[in-house]
Protein backbone atom coordinates (compact mmCIF):
# COMPACT_ATOMS: atom_id res chain seq x y z
CA UNK A 1 0.00 0.00 0.00
CA UNK A 2 1.10 3.52 -0.62
CA UNK A 3 0.27 7.04 0.47
CA UNK A 4 0.25 8.08 -3.17
CA UNK A 5 -2.92 7.67 -5.22
CA UNK A 6 -2.77 7.59 -9.02
CA UNK A 7 -6.10 8.54 -10.56
CA UNK A 8 -6.92 6.41 -13.58
CA UNK A 9 -9.90 8.46 -14.74
CA UNK A 10 -8.19 11.80 -14.06
CA UNK A 11 -10.86 14.11 -12.58
CA UNK A 12 -11.11 17.44 -14.40
CA UNK A 13 -11.13 20.89 -12.82
CA UNK A 14 -14.00 22.48 -14.75
CA UNK A 15 -14.08 25.94 -13.23
CA UNK A 16 -12.77 27.96 -10.32
CA UNK A 17 -13.89 31.06 -8.45
CA UNK A 18 -12.04 33.26 -5.98
CA UNK A 19 -12.71 36.12 -3.62
CA UNK A 20 -10.28 38.31 -1.71
CA UNK A 21 -10.43 40.82 1.14
CA UNK A 22 -9.36 44.47 0.82
CA UNK A 23 -5.70 43.85 1.65
CA UNK A 24 -5.43 40.83 -0.66
CA UNK A 25 -7.14 42.75 -3.48
CA UNK A 26 -4.36 45.32 -3.36
CA UNK A 27 -1.64 42.67 -3.35
CA UNK A 28 0.30 41.02 -6.15
CA UNK A 29 -2.71 39.01 -7.33
CA UNK A 30 -5.03 41.98 -7.76
CA UNK A 31 -5.46 41.32 -11.48
CA UNK A 32 -6.37 37.68 -10.93
CA UNK A 33 -8.73 37.64 -7.95
CA UNK A 34 -12.25 37.56 -9.37
CA UNK A 35 -14.20 39.34 -6.72
CA UNK A 36 -12.52 41.99 -4.63
CA UNK A 37 -14.07 43.20 -1.39
CA UNK A 38 -13.52 46.77 -0.21
CA UNK A 39 -15.01 45.99 3.19
CA UNK A 40 -13.86 42.96 5.15
CA UNK A 41 -17.26 42.77 6.89
CA UNK A 42 -18.91 42.03 3.49
CA UNK A 43 -22.12 43.84 4.63
CA UNK A 44 -22.55 41.44 7.54
CA UNK A 45 -22.78 41.99 11.28
CA UNK A 46 -19.82 39.87 12.27
CA UNK A 47 -16.55 38.66 10.73
CA UNK A 48 -17.66 35.03 11.10
CA UNK A 49 -20.76 35.76 9.02
CA UNK A 50 -18.57 37.57 6.48
CA UNK A 51 -16.26 34.55 6.18
CA UNK A 52 -19.24 32.27 5.62
CA UNK A 53 -20.68 34.67 3.05
CA UNK A 54 -17.37 34.69 1.16
CA UNK A 55 -17.49 30.90 0.91
CA UNK A 56 -21.13 31.01 -0.14
CA UNK A 57 -20.26 33.55 -2.82
CA UNK A 58 -17.43 31.49 -4.36
CA UNK A 59 -19.37 28.21 -4.32
CA UNK A 60 -22.37 29.91 -5.93
CA UNK A 61 -20.13 31.59 -8.48
CA UNK A 62 -18.29 28.42 -9.48
CA UNK A 63 -21.54 26.50 -10.02
CA UNK A 64 -22.88 29.42 -12.05
CA UNK A 65 -19.69 29.63 -14.14
CA UNK A 66 -19.93 25.94 -15.02
CA UNK A 67 -23.51 26.63 -16.18
CA UNK A 68 -24.91 24.18 -13.66
CA UNK A 69 -27.37 24.24 -10.81
CA UNK A 70 -26.83 22.94 -7.28
CA UNK A 71 -28.94 19.86 -8.05
CA UNK A 72 -26.27 18.87 -10.61
CA UNK A 73 -23.63 18.83 -7.88
CA UNK A 74 -23.34 15.55 -6.01
CA UNK A 75 -21.41 16.83 -3.08
CA UNK A 76 -19.61 19.85 -1.65
CA UNK A 77 -16.39 19.29 0.29
CA UNK A 78 -15.45 22.35 2.31
CA UNK A 79 -13.46 23.46 5.31
CA UNK A 80 -12.12 26.49 7.18
CA UNK A 81 -10.20 27.40 10.31
CA UNK A 82 -12.98 28.20 12.76
CA UNK A 83 -14.11 25.95 15.59
CA UNK A 84 -16.49 23.25 14.29
CA UNK A 85 -15.82 24.64 10.76
CA UNK A 86 -18.88 26.89 11.00
CA UNK A 87 -18.08 29.05 7.99
CA UNK A 88 -18.27 26.09 5.61
CA UNK A 89 -21.30 24.54 7.25
CA UNK A 90 -23.33 27.74 7.25
CA UNK A 91 -22.36 28.46 3.66
CA UNK A 92 -23.21 24.97 2.38
CA UNK A 93 -26.60 24.83 4.15
CA UNK A 94 -27.89 27.01 1.30
CA UNK A 95 -27.30 24.26 -1.25
CA UNK A 96 -29.32 21.19 -2.11
CA UNK A 97 -26.34 18.81 -2.17
CA UNK A 98 -24.33 16.40 -0.08
CA UNK A 99 -21.77 17.91 2.27
CA UNK A 100 -18.48 16.70 3.66
CA UNK A 101 -16.87 19.07 6.15
CA UNK A 102 -13.11 18.60 6.36
CA UNK A 103 -10.39 20.08 8.54
CA UNK A 104 -6.63 19.98 8.20
CA UNK A 105 -5.98 23.62 9.08
CA UNK A 106 -4.31 25.36 6.14
CA UNK A 107 -3.85 22.03 4.30
CA UNK A 108 -7.63 21.64 4.03
CA UNK A 109 -7.69 22.66 0.38
CA UNK A 110 -5.54 19.81 -0.94
CA UNK A 111 -7.26 17.43 1.49
CA UNK A 112 -10.62 18.38 -0.05
CA UNK A 113 -9.15 18.00 -3.56
CA UNK A 114 -7.81 14.53 -2.75
CA UNK A 115 -11.15 13.36 -1.37
CA UNK A 116 -13.11 14.92 -4.22
CA UNK A 117 -10.82 13.46 -6.88
CA UNK A 118 -11.05 10.01 -5.25
CA UNK A 119 -14.85 10.12 -5.21
CA UNK A 120 -14.94 11.00 -8.90
CA UNK A 121 -12.16 8.63 -9.92
CA UNK A 122 -13.95 5.73 -8.23
CA UNK A 123 -17.03 6.52 -10.27
CA UNK A 124 -19.12 7.24 -7.19
CA UNK A 125 -19.84 10.86 -8.07
CA UNK A 126 -19.96 13.00 -11.18
CA UNK A 127 -19.42 16.51 -9.92
CA UNK A 128 -17.93 17.69 -6.67
CA UNK A 129 -17.25 21.22 -5.44
CA UNK A 130 -14.20 21.77 -3.21
CA UNK A 131 -13.89 25.01 -1.29
CA UNK A 132 -11.95 26.52 1.60
CA UNK A 133 -11.77 29.99 3.09
CA UNK A 134 -10.33 32.00 5.94
CA UNK A 135 -10.63 35.48 7.39
CA UNK A 136 -7.93 37.46 9.18
CA UNK A 137 -10.25 38.88 11.84
CA UNK A 138 -11.93 35.60 12.80
CA UNK A 139 -8.63 33.70 12.99
CA UNK A 140 -7.03 36.49 15.00
CA UNK A 141 -9.88 36.38 17.47
CA UNK A 142 -9.90 32.61 17.81
CA UNK A 143 -6.15 31.96 17.96
CA UNK A 144 -4.64 35.21 19.22
CA UNK A 145 -5.80 38.52 20.71
CA UNK A 146 -8.67 40.96 20.11
CA UNK A 147 -8.12 43.11 17.03
CA UNK A 148 -7.96 46.46 18.84
CA UNK A 149 -5.47 45.29 21.45
CA UNK A 150 -2.25 47.25 21.10
CA UNK A 151 0.13 44.31 20.86
CA UNK A 152 3.09 43.73 18.55
CA UNK A 153 3.68 40.78 16.26
CA UNK A 154 7.00 38.96 16.38
CA UNK A 155 9.03 38.99 13.12
CA UNK A 156 8.39 35.29 12.42
CA UNK A 157 4.59 35.76 12.40
CA UNK A 158 2.33 35.38 9.38
CA UNK A 159 -0.89 37.09 8.35
CA UNK A 160 -4.10 35.09 7.85
CA UNK A 161 -5.50 35.64 4.37
CA UNK A 162 -9.02 37.04 4.06
CA UNK A 163 -10.28 35.14 1.09
CA UNK A 164 -11.82 31.99 -0.30
CA UNK A 165 -11.63 29.83 -3.37
CA UNK A 166 -13.80 27.11 -4.85
CA UNK A 167 -13.44 24.74 -7.76
CA UNK A 168 -15.60 22.19 -9.42
CA UNK A 169 -14.32 18.67 -10.17
CA UNK A 170 -15.99 16.64 -12.85
CA UNK A 171 -15.66 13.27 -14.59
CA UNK A 172 -16.17 14.81 -18.04
CA UNK A 173 -15.29 18.13 -19.64
CA UNK A 174 -12.27 20.23 -20.51
CA UNK A 175 -9.63 21.58 -18.21
CA UNK A 176 -6.59 20.71 -16.13
CA UNK A 177 -6.73 17.25 -14.58
CA UNK A 178 -5.80 15.89 -11.19
CA UNK A 179 -3.59 12.90 -11.90
CA UNK A 180 -2.04 12.00 -8.60
CA UNK A 181 -2.19 12.80 -4.88
CA UNK A 182 0.12 12.08 -1.97
CA UNK A 183 -1.48 12.04 1.46
CA UNK A 184 0.67 13.61 4.15
CA UNK A 185 1.84 12.26 7.45
CA UNK A 186 1.66 14.22 10.69
CA UNK A 187 5.14 15.41 11.58
CA UNK A 188 5.85 17.02 14.93
CA UNK A 189 9.39 18.12 15.74
CA UNK A 190 8.38 19.87 18.94
CA UNK A 191 7.92 23.48 17.81
CA UNK A 192 5.76 25.21 20.42
CA UNK A 193 5.86 28.82 19.19
CA UNK A 194 2.36 29.43 17.78
CA UNK A 195 3.75 32.50 15.99
CA UNK A 196 6.23 30.40 14.06
CA UNK A 197 3.93 28.24 12.00
CA UNK A 198 6.34 28.07 9.09
CA UNK A 199 8.83 26.17 11.25
CA UNK A 200 6.07 23.85 12.49
CA UNK A 201 4.81 22.99 8.99
CA UNK A 202 8.07 22.85 7.02
CA UNK A 203 9.11 19.33 8.19
CA UNK A 204 5.70 17.95 7.15
CA UNK A 205 6.00 19.55 3.71
CA UNK A 206 9.54 18.19 3.34
CA UNK A 207 8.36 14.71 4.39
CA UNK A 208 5.47 14.64 1.91
CA UNK A 209 7.68 15.88 -0.94
CA UNK A 210 10.42 13.40 -0.08
CA UNK A 211 7.90 10.57 -0.07
CA UNK A 212 6.33 11.77 -3.30
CA UNK A 213 9.69 11.91 -5.10
CA UNK A 214 11.50 8.88 -3.72
CA UNK A 215 8.65 6.37 -3.45
CA UNK A 216 7.34 7.10 -6.92
CA UNK A 217 10.64 7.79 -8.66
CA UNK A 218 9.73 11.38 -9.56
CA UNK A 219 12.09 14.32 -9.57
CA UNK A 220 11.46 18.05 -9.00
CA UNK A 221 12.30 18.64 -12.67
CA UNK A 222 9.17 16.72 -13.68
CA UNK A 223 7.14 19.74 -12.58
CA UNK A 224 6.89 23.23 -13.99
CA UNK A 225 6.23 24.50 -10.49
CA UNK A 226 6.11 23.11 -6.99
CA UNK A 227 3.63 25.29 -5.11
CA UNK A 228 3.49 25.20 -1.32
CA UNK A 229 0.48 26.56 0.52
CA UNK A 230 1.48 28.95 3.25
CA UNK A 231 4.93 28.18 4.57
CA UNK A 232 5.90 31.82 4.29
CA UNK A 233 9.43 33.06 3.68
CA UNK A 234 10.98 31.41 6.73
CA UNK A 235 9.08 28.12 6.37
CA UNK A 236 10.02 27.85 2.68
CA UNK A 237 13.66 28.36 3.50
CA UNK A 238 13.52 25.64 6.21
CA UNK A 239 11.72 23.20 3.90
CA UNK A 240 14.27 23.75 1.13
CA UNK A 241 17.10 23.23 3.64
CA UNK A 242 15.55 19.98 4.87
CA UNK A 243 15.12 18.67 1.32
CA UNK A 244 18.62 19.81 0.34
CA UNK A 245 19.96 17.70 3.18
CA UNK A 246 18.30 14.67 1.58
CA UNK A 247 19.73 15.50 -1.82
CA UNK A 248 16.66 17.08 -3.40
CA UNK A 249 16.90 20.60 -4.78
CA UNK A 250 13.61 22.39 -5.48
CA UNK A 251 15.03 25.92 -5.26
CA UNK A 252 14.49 26.86 -8.91
CA UNK A 253 10.89 25.76 -9.37
CA UNK A 254 9.44 26.35 -5.93
CA UNK A 255 6.94 29.08 -5.11
CA UNK A 256 4.88 29.68 -1.96
CA UNK A 257 1.30 31.02 -2.08
CA UNK A 258 1.79 32.86 1.22
CA UNK A 259 4.79 34.73 -0.17
CA UNK A 260 2.83 35.69 -3.30
CA UNK A 261 -0.25 37.21 -1.72
CA UNK A 262 0.98 40.50 -0.32
CA UNK A 263 2.99 43.28 -1.90
CA UNK A 264 5.58 44.11 0.67
CA UNK A 265 5.86 41.88 3.66
CA UNK A 266 5.86 44.69 6.17
CA UNK A 267 3.12 44.05 8.67
CA UNK A 268 2.69 40.50 7.44
CA UNK A 269 6.37 39.62 7.99
CA UNK A 270 6.66 36.06 6.61
CA UNK A 271 3.65 36.28 4.26
CA UNK A 272 0.08 35.02 4.17
CA UNK A 273 -1.36 31.92 5.80
CA UNK A 274 -4.75 30.33 6.41
CA UNK A 275 -7.07 27.85 4.76
CA UNK A 276 -8.08 30.48 2.23
CA UNK A 277 -4.49 31.24 1.18
CA UNK A 278 -3.79 28.23 -1.06
CA UNK A 279 -7.36 28.03 -2.39
CA UNK A 280 -7.60 31.72 -3.25
CA UNK A 281 -4.18 31.77 -4.93
CA UNK A 282 -4.70 28.52 -6.83
CA UNK A 283 -8.25 29.32 -7.94
CA UNK A 284 -7.26 32.75 -9.23
CA UNK A 285 -3.65 32.82 -10.41
CA UNK A 286 -2.42 29.27 -11.00
CA UNK A 287 -5.64 27.98 -12.54
CA UNK A 288 -5.45 30.78 -15.07
CA UNK A 289 -1.84 29.93 -15.91
CA UNK A 290 -2.80 26.26 -16.36
CA UNK A 291 -5.70 27.22 -18.60
CA UNK A 292 -3.44 29.42 -20.72
CA UNK A 293 -0.94 26.52 -20.92
CA UNK A 294 1.78 28.68 -19.39
CA UNK A 295 2.08 25.90 -16.85
CA UNK A 296 1.48 22.30 -17.77
CA UNK A 297 2.27 20.25 -14.72
CA UNK A 298 2.27 21.50 -11.15
CA UNK A 299 2.56 19.99 -7.71
CA UNK A 300 0.31 21.78 -5.25
CA UNK A 301 1.19 21.06 -1.65
CA UNK A 302 -0.84 22.85 1.02
CA UNK A 303 0.57 22.77 4.53
CA UNK A 304 -1.27 22.94 7.83
CA UNK A 305 -0.38 23.58 11.46
CA UNK A 306 -2.78 21.46 13.49
CA UNK A 307 -2.91 23.46 16.68
CA UNK A 308 -5.75 24.89 18.72
CA UNK A 309 -5.66 27.66 21.30
CA UNK A 310 -6.37 25.02 23.99
CA UNK A 311 -3.51 22.72 22.96
CA UNK A 312 -1.14 25.71 22.84
CA UNK A 313 -2.13 26.84 26.32
CA UNK A 314 -1.59 23.32 27.63
CA UNK A 315 1.97 23.44 26.34
CA UNK A 316 1.51 20.98 23.47
CA UNK A 317 3.75 21.24 20.45
CA UNK A 318 2.37 21.96 16.96
CA UNK A 319 1.84 18.97 14.64
CA UNK A 320 2.23 19.77 10.96
CA UNK A 321 0.66 18.16 7.90
CA UNK A 322 0.98 18.55 4.13
CA UNK A 323 -0.96 16.93 1.30
CA UNK A 324 0.26 17.08 -2.28
CA UNK A 325 -1.81 17.03 -5.47
CA UNK A 326 -0.49 16.81 -9.04
CA UNK A 327 -2.42 18.87 -11.58
CA UNK A 328 -1.58 18.72 -15.28
CA UNK A 329 -2.98 19.65 -18.64
CA UNK B 1 3.98 -0.06 16.00
CA UNK B 2 7.16 1.93 16.46
CA UNK B 3 6.87 4.65 19.03
CA UNK B 4 7.27 8.08 17.45
CA UNK B 5 9.17 10.99 18.94
CA UNK B 6 7.56 14.42 18.94
CA UNK B 7 10.76 16.24 19.72
CA UNK B 8 13.82 16.93 17.63
CA UNK B 9 16.51 18.89 19.45
CA UNK B 10 18.68 19.48 16.40
CA UNK B 11 15.75 20.86 14.45
CA UNK B 12 14.64 23.20 17.22
CA UNK B 13 18.18 24.57 17.56
CA UNK B 14 18.37 25.07 13.81
CA UNK B 15 15.00 26.90 13.80
CA UNK B 16 16.16 29.10 16.65
CA UNK B 17 19.25 30.01 14.69
CA UNK B 18 17.46 30.77 11.45
CA UNK B 19 14.42 32.67 12.80
CA UNK B 20 14.60 36.47 12.52
CA UNK B 21 15.23 38.25 15.81
CA UNK B 22 13.30 41.17 17.19
CA UNK B 23 15.35 44.33 16.82
CA UNK B 24 15.81 45.00 20.54
CA UNK B 25 17.47 48.41 20.29
CA UNK B 26 14.73 49.73 18.02
CA UNK B 27 11.96 48.24 20.20
CA UNK B 28 13.45 49.69 23.39
CA UNK B 29 13.91 53.11 21.79
CA UNK B 30 10.34 53.22 20.49
CA UNK B 31 8.93 52.00 23.81
CA UNK B 32 10.94 54.67 25.65
CA UNK B 33 9.77 57.50 23.39
CA UNK B 34 6.07 56.56 23.30
CA UNK B 35 5.91 55.43 26.94
CA UNK B 36 7.63 58.63 28.00
CA UNK B 37 5.28 60.72 25.88
CA UNK B 38 2.23 59.09 27.51
CA UNK B 39 3.72 59.82 30.93
CA UNK B 40 4.29 63.46 29.90
CA UNK B 41 0.62 63.72 28.97
CA UNK B 42 -0.23 62.26 32.39
CA UNK B 43 1.97 64.86 34.07
CA UNK B 44 0.37 67.65 32.04
CA UNK B 45 -3.09 66.43 33.06
CA UNK B 46 -1.88 66.43 36.66
CA UNK B 47 -0.71 70.06 36.49
CA UNK B 48 -3.92 71.08 34.75
CA UNK B 49 -6.16 69.45 37.36
CA UNK B 50 -4.03 70.92 40.15
CA UNK B 51 -4.15 74.39 38.65
CA UNK B 52 -7.76 74.52 37.50
CA UNK B 53 -9.62 72.48 40.13
CA UNK B 54 -7.19 72.89 43.04
CA UNK B 55 -7.10 69.10 43.66
CA UNK B 56 -4.52 67.63 46.03
CA UNK B 57 -2.98 64.31 47.12
CA UNK B 58 -4.90 61.06 46.62
CA UNK B 59 -7.84 62.80 45.02
CA UNK B 60 -5.57 64.37 42.42
CA UNK B 61 -3.86 61.07 41.48
CA UNK B 62 -7.24 59.31 41.24
CA UNK B 63 -8.52 61.94 38.80
CA UNK B 64 -5.33 61.78 36.72
CA UNK B 65 -5.75 57.99 36.42
CA UNK B 66 -9.39 58.47 35.45
CA UNK B 67 -8.52 60.90 32.67
CA UNK B 68 -5.76 58.62 31.33
CA UNK B 69 -8.04 55.55 31.40
CA UNK B 70 -10.64 57.51 29.51
CA UNK B 71 -8.09 58.56 26.90
CA UNK B 72 -6.89 54.95 26.45
CA UNK B 73 -10.44 53.66 26.10
CA UNK B 74 -11.41 56.47 23.73
CA UNK B 75 -8.43 55.89 21.43
CA UNK B 76 -9.18 52.14 21.45
CA UNK B 77 -12.75 52.89 20.40
CA UNK B 78 -11.48 55.04 17.56
CA UNK B 79 -9.20 52.22 16.43
CA UNK B 80 -6.04 54.25 16.99
CA UNK B 81 -4.54 52.57 20.06
CA UNK B 82 -3.70 49.27 18.34
CA UNK B 83 -1.72 51.24 15.76
CA UNK B 84 0.19 53.06 18.50
CA UNK B 85 0.74 49.64 20.12
CA UNK B 86 2.08 48.13 16.92
CA UNK B 87 4.70 50.86 16.82
CA UNK B 88 5.48 51.25 20.51
CA UNK B 89 5.18 47.70 21.90
CA UNK B 90 5.72 47.79 25.68
CA UNK B 91 5.71 51.60 25.63
CA UNK B 92 1.95 51.69 25.23
CA UNK B 93 1.12 48.46 27.14
CA UNK B 94 2.70 49.36 30.50
CA UNK B 95 1.04 52.76 31.21
CA UNK B 96 -2.52 52.78 32.54
CA UNK B 97 -3.80 53.64 29.05
CA UNK B 98 -2.65 50.14 27.99
CA UNK B 99 -4.74 48.65 30.77
CA UNK B 100 -7.79 50.52 29.48
CA UNK B 101 -7.00 49.21 25.98
CA UNK B 102 -6.82 45.61 27.23
CA UNK B 103 -10.32 45.91 28.76
CA UNK B 104 -12.03 47.87 26.00
CA UNK B 105 -10.67 45.88 23.03
CA UNK B 106 -12.21 42.49 24.01
CA UNK B 107 -15.39 44.28 25.12
CA UNK B 108 -15.73 45.71 21.60
CA UNK B 109 -14.68 42.52 19.88
CA UNK B 110 -17.10 40.17 21.61
CA UNK B 111 -20.10 42.46 21.24
CA UNK B 112 -21.20 40.15 18.40
CA UNK B 113 -21.96 37.44 20.98
CA UNK B 114 -24.33 39.74 22.90
CA UNK B 115 -23.91 42.11 25.83
CA UNK B 116 -24.05 39.44 28.56
CA UNK B 117 -22.14 36.45 27.19
CA UNK B 118 -20.04 38.57 24.88
CA UNK B 119 -19.07 42.03 26.10
CA UNK B 120 -19.56 41.50 29.85
CA UNK B 121 -18.20 37.95 30.07
CA UNK B 122 -15.18 38.46 27.83
CA UNK B 123 -14.27 41.98 28.98
CA UNK B 124 -11.50 40.80 31.33
CA UNK B 125 -10.11 38.08 29.11
CA UNK B 126 -6.81 39.98 28.73
CA UNK B 127 -6.85 42.16 31.86
CA UNK B 128 -8.10 39.38 34.18
CA UNK B 129 -4.65 38.03 35.09
CA UNK B 130 -3.37 41.59 35.72
CA UNK B 131 -6.21 42.22 38.18
CA UNK B 132 -5.87 38.83 39.92
CA UNK B 133 -2.11 39.08 40.39
CA UNK B 134 -2.35 42.79 41.18
CA UNK B 135 -4.81 42.17 44.02
CA UNK B 136 -2.96 39.07 45.26
CA UNK B 137 0.37 40.93 45.12
CA UNK B 138 -0.97 43.94 47.00
CA UNK B 139 -2.43 41.69 49.74
CA UNK B 140 0.96 39.97 50.09
CA UNK B 141 2.84 43.27 50.29
CA UNK B 142 0.27 44.56 52.78
CA UNK B 143 0.80 41.50 54.99
CA UNK B 144 4.59 41.84 54.91
CA UNK B 145 4.27 45.52 55.74
CA UNK B 146 1.81 44.80 58.60
CA UNK B 147 3.95 42.03 60.13
CA UNK B 148 7.11 44.11 59.70
CA UNK B 149 5.43 47.05 61.43
CA UNK B 150 4.35 44.82 64.38
CA UNK B 151 7.87 43.45 64.92
CA UNK B 152 9.97 46.60 64.50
Amino acid sequence: MSRTIFFRNKPIILETASIGGPKESKGCLKDYIERKLDDDLFDEKSFEKAESKMMLAVIKKVIEKAKLDDVNIDSIIAGDLLNQIISSTFAVRNFNTGYLGVYNACATFTEALTIGATLIDGGYMKRVVCSTGSHFSTAERQYRYPLELGSTRPPQAQWTVTGAGALILSNIGDGPKITCATIGKIIDYGVTDANNMGAAMAPAAADTLLYHFTENGFSPNDYDLIITGDLGTLGSRIMKDLLWEKGIDIEKNHVDCGELVYNLAEHEYQGGSGAGCSSMVFCSYFYKLLKEKKLNKILLIATGALLSSVSSQQGESIPGIAHAVVIEN
Amino acid sequence: MKKRQFYNKNYLEYVKGISPKTNEKRSLFRAFIVGGFICCIGQAVRYALEGIFQLKGDELSAYVSLVMIFLGAFLTGLGVYDRIGKFAGGGSIVPITGFANSVVSPAMEFKTEGYIYGTAAKMFIVAGPIIVFGVAGSVLVGLVYYVGYMIF
